[in-house]
């Protein structure tokens, strides 16, 4: 099923990439951000594992590659593409420090969104004594597909420790307005444009 | 949804080739043959046409059934036909039975101009490459200029590969099902043993059977059951057989006792009933051969940087003989030189075999990949 506001952050990604440059797409699901990508010119290759999206992205009629992140982009050599995207997955995948440094191997930069798990409904629902189910963390405790609960801060800290610059940063709110202060408070989705440290 | 059903009866063609090919192997064969079908029409533009490659014992009857033999349906009939996932109502579909086989294509078992004897031991032994170049010429017999899109299985899958190699302004998809970019020293070995189960049998006479009026059923047969275990996944076999015994078998012999051996003497004997053991010499040999980044120090990505096709490469996760990362390769290849190619990993109990199998994800993959091909 397509996240309404899925959108929002493909627009956002879209505008950090330029006409004839590549892109991976990781967890691509129907291929709606490289169908985006495509008409503004820009060549994309996806990665999906569930047989379901796989098929749907072959109808679709962009590039997908049934593939488990898990297992890492062992496959694509280095600098491979000019951008590698993972759009709100980071949060699925186990071996968080893992992939960001796959990506920045085989991409010239990352595109990194997740949900932000310090957004103030979901403070809220835990400080009521519940975990949070919201637009950008749509599943209940006991069917989510998220792995790992993390922070913009904790993002932030994470790319600090491991040499990760960031170049761009979006938060959105749960009804995709850009939030302009207080990010790790107001936003609920963020957005980041990430590359190798020099 | 449009109706899916069989094509119906089809007819097999036969189309003699006058101008000389030359083959890998250093000789010219000065004429030759290959017997083909085709289903549905070739449009006016002549841009809907799809060329169906076969496998190791496959043959160019690949979809619908003779008027008098309804029974004999096309190895690949639930793939092909009007509404199936290679809809005959779109595409113009051809069949062949590739040079060197023995369904009606000259091969080893046909009449060699020179002696008016079967060529036998002395019919070349061909290759992927040769196979290729025998189909661009039947496809200039049929007026298609280019293929709408390439298909086949395991060594079909090969052929699918080295058409956009070999002729890359011919081929506008390449559908690689179940296939690998090269032989592994494990494969050849397999080939070997099947081969010398053919080539020590007493009546295989240096491959001159035909001159004594016999046929080396015993070796054939035993290369067929030794192939046959390798389509198969252990998974598969432990299912349908497990270690269930024939009721009325005896103990403590060597006679036919569980049933996966009953199975695979049939298999065996059926084969040996039909196929030419040349023929499969040959097959195997060109399998062994095949292996398009030799000529680029082993550079699979360099061998298919200057194709234009874009690519399906399908792999099933229990199949060892050819295994989801030999496609993974062809996959990894494709995408260091940017090329448009979309991979599908499906789950299947069947192994190799998989690829002729009536899946509904495997089979829904490759109608969505079909329809968006441009006719």
């Amino acid at each position: 099923m397509t996240h309404p506001l899925k959108r929002h952050d493909f627009d956002v990604i879209a505008s950090w990439m330029k006409a004839g440059e590549t892109v991976l797409d990781l967890g691509c699901g129907e291929g709606e951000l490289l169908q985006l990508l495509g008409a503004r010119g820009v060549s994309g290759w996806g990665i999906e594992l569930d047989p379901g999206l796989m098929l749907a992205a072959v109808e679709n009629g962009v590039n997908v590659i049934q593939s488990d992140l898990d297992a890492g982009l062992a496959g694509f050599e280095d600098n491979a593409f000019d951008h590698v995207v993972l759009s709100r997955t980071l949060q699925t995948v186990r071996h968080t420090q893992q992939i960001l440094a796959e990506m920045l191997r085989v991409g010239r930069e990352a595109v990194v969104s997740f949900p932000n798990f310090a957004y103030w409904k979901n403070r809220m629902a835990v400080l009521n004594g519940r975990m949070p189910v919201s637009e950008d963390l749509p599943y209940q405790w006991y069917d989510t597909p998220n792995v790992r609960f993390f922070t913009m801060l904790d993002f932030e800290s994470l790319c600090d420790g491991m040499g990760i610059v960031m170049r761009n940063r979006l938060v959105l709110d749960e009804r995709g307005a850009i939030v302009t202060e207080e990010h790790n408070f107001l936003g609920s989705l963020a957005v980041y444009r990430i590359g190798r440290g020099s | 949804m449009a109706e899916r059903s069989s094509i119906g009866p089809v007819e097999e063609q036969r189309l003699a080739f006058t101008d000389p090919l030359a083959l890998a192997a250093g000789v010219t064969l000065p004429a030759w043959a290959l017997a083909y079908e085709t289903y549905g029409t070739l449009n006016a533009a002549r841009s809907n046409a799809v060329l169906i490659c076969h496998a190791l014992s496959g043959h160019h009857h690949v979809a619908g059934y003779y008027a008098d033999a309804p029974s004999n349906l096309g190895w690949w009939d639930n793939l092909i036909g009007p509404g199936k996932p290679l809809d005959t109502n779109r595409f113009f579909v051809v069949g062949v039975n590739n040079l060197g086989g023995c369904h009606g294509s000259t091969g080893p078992s046909s009449p060699n101009p020179a002696t008016g004897q079967p060529w036998g031991a002395d019919f070349p032994v061909v290759t992927v490459d040769d196979w290729v170049a025998a189909q661009a010429k039947l496809a200039d017999a049929l007026g298609i200029d280019a293929w709408a899109a390439v298909v086949g299985g395991s060594l079909g899958g090969m052929q699918a590969l080295q058409w956009t190699i070999s002729l890359p302004e011919r081929v506008r998809h390449a559908l690689v099902i179940a296939a690998a970019p090269r032989l592994t020293a494990e494969n050849i070995a397999f080939n070997d043993v099947a081969r010398q189960a053919i080539l020590t049998d007493p009546e295989f006479h240096g491959g001159h059977f035909y001159r004594h009026g016999v046929r080396p059923t015993r070796g054939l047969r035993l290369a067929r059951m030794l192939g046959h275990i390798t389509y198969l996944s252990d998974d598969q076999m432990a299912e349908k057989f497990g270690r269930k015994r024939r009721p009325e078998a005896g103990h403590f012999g060597y006679g036919v006792e569980f049933e996966i051996e009953s199975y695979l003497h049939h298999q065996g004997d059926k084969f040996a009933g039909y196929f030419d053991a040349n023929t499969y010499l040959l097959m195997t040999r060109a399998l062994d051969y095949f292996d398009p980044a030799e000529a680029y120090g082993g550079d699979l990505a360099a061998a298919l940087a200057a194709t234009r096709a874009k690519y399906l490469v399908v792999a099933f996760s229990t199949d060892w003989r050819f295994s989801p990362a030999r496609s993974r390769e062809i996959v990894s290849a494709l995408v260091k030189h940017k090329h448009a190619v979309t991979y599908a990993e499906i789950a299947s109990p069947h192994g190799h075999d998989a690829f002729l199998m009536d899946d509904q994800h495997y089979h829904a993959v490759l109608a969505a990949y079909l329809r968006n091909i441009k006719t």
